[in-house]
């Protein structure tokens, strides 16, 4: 069997390399449906990233006990317990902005970022590996999220996470904050990551 | 000999007893349980405040619609809003109701009354403006409501929920499908019939059930 990535090499994959939206496309409907504008989208990254470190951490700790057979069933108990008290956090705190992203941060649970990532990493590898893949896969992930949903808002209302950046006279463009926009928008600059990455290994090769 | 073999048996039985396999599961169910009961314990009152906050601020748009609560509003109209519990008792079963009576100059101007019932996915919250007499409605807002994103949640938008306004008490409505002109009908919200037919319930559920019983509201201290 092959080496197992260090803690660094999981880091630093999760953001680039093999980013949760753009390499793996895991993850698309908050992907798509709350980058409608900057704040939501920070919202849910952070709140994606907090579940995701706090299951990694918990799978980790806990891979010696796991039965192969029973090991998805304790993913998700451990995710679910997770999602609800960031839900409740969010009721309590940010009330508006719970209300704002309503049934997607229930829908957490069924993230395929965090299962995949409890899956290939955390069962298998220490918690310090764990922890670091975790904020590596929740870097990338908020990182595509901010970069959809920053072109979303900009191009749809002239804003940046509600504030006026384009000049008054920009003509909104409506349809960048309805969901075809999200997916006109995804569509775009996936293909440019992967011409970038192709350009690049070209020039390796 | 042959009892080691038999004993040796049984513990492979035991230890393959499905119950046996899932006490990982168990245990960390137990433990999520009461780590989720600690955090609802916290933060019900928090979550219970705001809850609380936005329906006070919904108030004066249920009563008087929206144009009008607004230019009340901005000429900071004192309104007096009391908070008040209703217990109804249908057929043996109590249901309480939590409400606000909402005045302007001494003189009652309607009742603004929170109610929940089960939707597609899950809980639904309302809160249902009714005139002074109760006999119709006179605005609808969605407190609470986890409906499919896209369909269901279309609940919350006020174009939806605004065709409650004025409808008569006195007779259930119906929720439809085609576009209908008739006076007690709710057009369903497309592809979501049974999220639009569990508002229209809870609503008729709780104008039956407050219906003439409004003088009996308890009144809470402040």
């Amino acid at each position: 069997m092959n080496e197992l990535p260090t803690p660094f090499e999981r880091f630093v994959q999760g953001i680039l390399p093999e980013n949760p939206v753009y390499r793996q496309l895991l993850g698309l409907c908050p992907t798509l449906a709350v980058t409608n504008g900057l704040k939501p989208a920070l919202t849910m990254a952070v709140a994606v990233g907090a579940v995701l470190l706090c299951a990694n951490i918990m799978i980790s700790l806990i891979r010696n006990l796991l039965k192969p057979h029973l090991r998805i069933v304790v993913f998700t108990l451990t995710i679910a317990t997770f999602v609800t008290i960031v839900d409740r956090v969010l009721a309590a705190y940010m009330y508006q902005m719970s209300k704002t992203l309503g049934p997607y941060i229930p829908l957490i649970i069924v993230n395929c970022i965090i299962i995949c990532r409890c899956e290939v990493c955390a069962s298998r590898q220490g918690v310090v590996t764990a922890a670091a893949d975790a904020v590596g896969q929740a870097s990338g992930f908020a990182l595509a999220l901010t970069g959809i949903a920053a072109v979303r808002e900009l191009l749809g209302t002239g804003m940046l996470a509600g504030f006026q950046v384009l000049p008054e006279a920009w003509p909104a463009w409506v349809i960048m904050v309805l969901p075809p926009g999200a997916f006109l928008t995804f569509g775009l600059l996936l293909a440019l990551v992967n011409y970038i990455s192709d350009h690049r290994s070209r020039k390796n090769a | 000999m042959n009892q080691t073999l038999n004993s040796h048996r049984r513990s492979e039985g035991f230890r393959h007893n499905k119950l046996v396999q899932a006490w990982l599961v168990l245990l960390l169910a137990i433990i999520f349980g009461s780590a989720l009961a600690a955090v609802q314990v916290n933060l019900s009152d928090v979550i219970a405040a705001n809850k609380l906050n936005e329906s006070l601020e919904q108030v004066p748009e249920l009563v008087w619609g929206a144009a009008k609560a607004a230019e009340l509003v901005e000429n900071k109209v004192r309104i007096d809003i009391e908070p008040g519990i209703l217990t109804v008792d249908t057929d043996g079963k109590k249901t309480v109701y939590h409400l606000f009576r909402v005045s302007m100059d001494r003189t009652l101007a309607g009742w603004v009354i929170r109610a929940g019932g089960q939707g597609y996915a899950d809980k639904i919250e309302l809160l249902i403006g009714l005139s002074p007499d109760a006999g119709k409605i006179s605005g609808l807002f969605v407190l609470e409501q986890k409906e499919t994103p896209g369909l269901g949640n279309k609940i919350i938008f006020s174009q939806w929920r605004d065709q409650y306004i004025g409808k008569d008490t006195q007779t259930p409505l119906t929720v439809t499908t085609g576009r209908s002109n008739a006076p007690d009908t709710i057009d369903a919200v497309t592809g979501a019939t049974i999220s639009s037919k569990s508002v229209t319930d809870i609503v008729n559920l709780t104008t039956r059930a407050v219906n003439g019983r409004l003088a009996s509201v308890e009144y809470v201290k402040q």
